[in-house]
C-alpha cells in the first residue's frame, strides 16, 4: 500500500510516498529556512504563505522521485496538528482535495505521533513498549508508547522547547537561523565542564522539562563576561549550554524507561539531530542496557515520510478521517498504532 | 462545459457547479464551520446530488481574494491541488472583480465600487463600469481606512453604486458621500458569479497552470526584525564564525 504523506505543520512543506510503513519510496522536503532566517525565527504568516509557494513543486517532486502519479497512491495522511494553524490548513486542504480527486482514503495524523512513527521506517514496525523523547523547535516531550497501543504524555516542557531554547540563545549570539545546528557545531570545540549552567528539575522526579531559566543563565553568563571585560569563549559556552539541556533529557529519559520497565528509548523531533544528545543518550542506554533507536538526522526533522508512516498504521487498523477534517493547532496525542 | 468554482475568501463560503447553461449545483455557508471543513464536503455534496463524477468537471475556478489570509489559502490550496491531481485548467479571479459583475445591470455606465471588508478599520476596493458581457476595472485596486474611499467616492462627483461586506460595514460614512450601498444580498463575492465570469476564459482556453494561483494578500506579511534581540551579545553584529 503507497501512502502520500503532506506534512506543513511548520515551516517545512513536506511531501513523502512510503510503501506499507516502512519503504520509503520518496521524501521531499521544500524548506522555507531562508525566508525566516532574516527574523531569526518562523514567522506564522510568512510559513503560511510559503506553504502555498511551495504546495505543489513539493507533491510534483515526491511524485517524479518516486516515480509514480496519483493513481499509484493508495492513500492520503496529513498532519492535522498540532502546529501553526495558518500552515497546517494549507496542508489539510491540499491532502482533502487529493482524496476527493481520486476518491482515496483520508487519514489525519498526530505531528508528534508522526515523529514516533519516523524510526519505523529505519528500524521496521516498532514494537513497544517504548519511551520517546520528542525534541523540537515546537515541542519537548517525553511519551510512553505501551503495549495496548497507546502514547501517554509523561510530562512536556513547562515554558520554551529545546529547539527555541537552541534559536533564543543562537540570536543573542548572533548566529544565523536556525540555531541548533549552529550551537552544536560550535560546542565541538568547546569544553562542555567548562561554565555549570543550571540543571531544572533534574532531581525532582517528574518527567517535565523547564528550559527557560537555563536559557537565561547562558545570556546573563554572556553578559556578565562581557561587562567584566573577560574573554567570551563562545564554543564553551555553547557546550556548557547544550551539556547541561542534554544531561536533563538524557537522566529522565533512563529514568521513564526504568520506571515503566521499558525496555527501548526512542528519540524523535528536529533537536534529535543533535549530536551530543544522540552520543550521550546512546551511551547511557548502552550502560542501562536499553535498545536505542535514533533515526537519522533527516528524518528527525519534519518530513513527510513519518506522516505517511504513522497514517499507515492508522489505515491498517481501519481508521479513516472524513471530508470534514480541520487542522487542530493544540491536537493531543490520542492512542498511537502499531498494525 | 462543467466548471467547479471555489469561493472562499471572505465569510461566506460557497462552491458551485455550473454550466453555460447555468448552476447545476451550489452550496454556501456563512457561520459556524470554518472554510476548511465546510469546502471539501460542499464539492462532493454538489458533485453527488446534481450526480455527475468528478471526471466530467472541465476546469476549476477560485477566488484569488482579496480577503481573509486562510481562506484564500483554504480555497486556492483545494483547487491547485484538485486541478493537479485531476489535470485540470484552472482560472483565479479576483473577489472584487466578482462583487461588481453581479450589479452590471444596475444602469448603464454607472460607476460600481466593489468593497471588501479587510479588518483592521480597513477596507479593500476597486472602481468599475459596466461593459459589454461585464464589468471592466477602471482603478487599481486600493487599501485604506473608510474615510480615504468616502473621499475618493465624493471627488468622482458621479452616483457610485457600492458593493460588498465593506461597504456595508461603512455605508453610514459612503453614504454620507453620496454613494448608494447594496445590501447584505450582494455583499459576499459568490461561486456561481465565479463560474460564469471563468467561463468564457475555459472556453477559450485562456487558462492558467495550478500553480500559477496566488492569493491576492495587497498587505505583506506581517513581520518585523527585532534587531534588539538580534546578535545583542556583540551590538547586533553577527559571531565571527570559529
Amino acid at each position: 500500500m503507497l501512502v502520500l504523506g503532506i506534512e506543513t505543520s511548520c515551516d517545512e512543506t513536506a511531501a513523502a510516498l512510503v510503501e506499507d510503513g516502512v519503504r520509503v519510496r520518496a521524501n521531499v522536503i521544500g524548506s522555507q529556512i531562508e525566508r525566516h532566517r532574516p527574523f531569526g525565527g518562523v514567522v506564522p504568516e510568512i510559513a503560511a504563505r510559503a506553504h502555498v509557494d511551495l504546495l505543489l513543486p513539493t507533491l510534483d517532486g515526491a511524485l517524479v522521485e518516486a516515480g509514480a502519479t496519483y493513481r499509484d497512491v493508495d492513500a492520503i495522511a496529513v498532519t492535522a496538528g498540532p502546529g501553526l494553524i495558518g500552515s497546517l490548513l494549507v496542508g489539510v486542504a491540499a491532502a482533502k482535495a487529493l482524496a476527493l480527486a481520486h476518491d482515496k482514503p483520508l487519514i489525519g495524523v498526530n505531528h508528534l505521533e508522526g515523529h514516533v512513527c519516523a524510526a519505523q521506517l529505519e528500524f521496521g514496525l516498532l514494537e513497544p513498549p517504548l519511551i520517546a523523547l520528542i525534541v523540537s523547535g515546537g515541542h519537548t516531550s517525553l511519551v510512553l508508547g505501551d503495549t495496548d497501543g497507546r502514547l501517554t504524555t509523561l510530562g512536556s516542557t513547562l515554558d520554551d522547547a529545546a529547539g527555541e531554547a537552541f534559536d533564543k540563545i543562537a540570536r543573542f549570539i548572533g548566529l544565523p537561523y536556525p540555531g541548533g545546528p549552529e550551537i552544536d557545531r560550535l560546542a565541538r570545540d568547546g569544553d562542555p565542564g567548562a561554565v555549570p549552567f543550571p540543571r531544572a528539575l533534574l532531581h525532582d522526579g517528574s518527567y517535565d522539562f523547564s528550559l527557560s531559566g537555563l536559557k537565561t543563565a547562558v545570556i546573563r553568563e554572556l553578559r556578565r563576561r562581557q561587562a567584566a571585560g573577560e574573554s567570551i569563549p563562545l564554543p564553551d559556552i555553547a557546550a556548557s549550554f547544550q551539556e547541561a539541556l542534554v544531561d536533563v533529557a538524557v537522566r529522565k529519559s533512563v529514568a521513564a524507561a526504568d520506571e515503566h520497565d521499558v525496555g527501548q528509548v526512542l528519540l524523535a523531533g528536529g533537536v534529535g539531530a543533535n549530536s551530543r544528545l544522540r552520543e550521550r543518550m546512546g551511551q547511557a542506554c548502552a550502560k542501562a542496557g536499553l535498545r536505542f533507536l535514533a533515526p537519522s538526522p533527516a528524518l528527525c526533522t519534519d518530513n513527510g515520510a513519518m506522516i505517511a508512516a504513522a497514517g499507515w498504521n492508522r489505515l491498517m487498523k481501519g481508521e479513516r478521517s472524513p471530508l470534514e477534517l480541520s487542522a487542530d493547532p493544540g491536537l493531543a496525542l490520542q492512542g498511537w498504532s502499531t498494525p | 462545459m462543467l466548471i467547479l468554482g471555489i469561493e472562499t475568501s471572505t465569510k461566506q463560503s460557497s462552491v458551485c457547479l455550473g454550466t453555460e447553461r447555468g448552476p447545476v449545483a451550489s452550496a454556501s455557508l456563512g457561520r459556524g464551520r470554518s472554510h476548511a471543513e465546510f469546502l471539501a464536503p460542499a464539492i462532493e455534496f454538489c458533485l453527488r446530488h446534481a450526480d455527475v463524477p468528478l471526471s466530467n468537471v472541465a476546469g476549476v475556478a477560485v477566488g484569488l481574494g482579496p480577503g481573509l489570509f486562510t481562506g484564500m489559502r483554504v480555497g486556492i490550496a483545494t483547487a491547485q491541488a484538485l486541478a493537479h491531481a485531476r489535470r485540470l485548467p484552472v482560472v483565479g479571479l479576483n473577489a472584487l472583480d466578482l462583487l461588481a459583475f453581479p450589479v452590471r445591470y444596475v444602469r448603464s455606465n454607472r460607476l460600481i465600487c466593489a468593497v471588501v471588508d479587510a479588518r483592521r478599520s480597513e477596507l479593500f476596493w476597486a472602481f468599475y463600469r459596466p461593459s459589454r458581457g461585464g464589468v471592466q476595472r477602471v482603478t487599481d485596486l486600493r487599501v485604506g481606512p473608510p474615510e480615504k474611499l468616502a473621499g475618493e467616492i465624493e471627488a468622482v462627483r458621479e452616483d457610485v453604486l457600492c458593493v460588498g461586506d465593506g461597504a456595508v460595514v461603512a455605508s453610514s460614512l459612503l453614504e454620507s458621500a453620496g454613494a448608494t450601498v447594496a445590501s447584505y444580498g450582494n455583499a459576499y463575492p459568490n461561486a456561481w458569479a465565479l463560474v460564469e465570469l471563468a467561463l468564457p476564459r475555459f472556453i477559450r482556453e485562456e487558462t492558467q497552470q495550478p500553480d500559477d494561483l496566488r492569493p491576492i494578500y495587497v498587505r505583506s506579511a506581517d513581520a518585523r526584525i527585532s534587531w534588539q534581540n538580534r546578535g545583542a551579545l556583540f551590538g547586533g553584529r553577527p559571531a565571527e564564525r570559529p
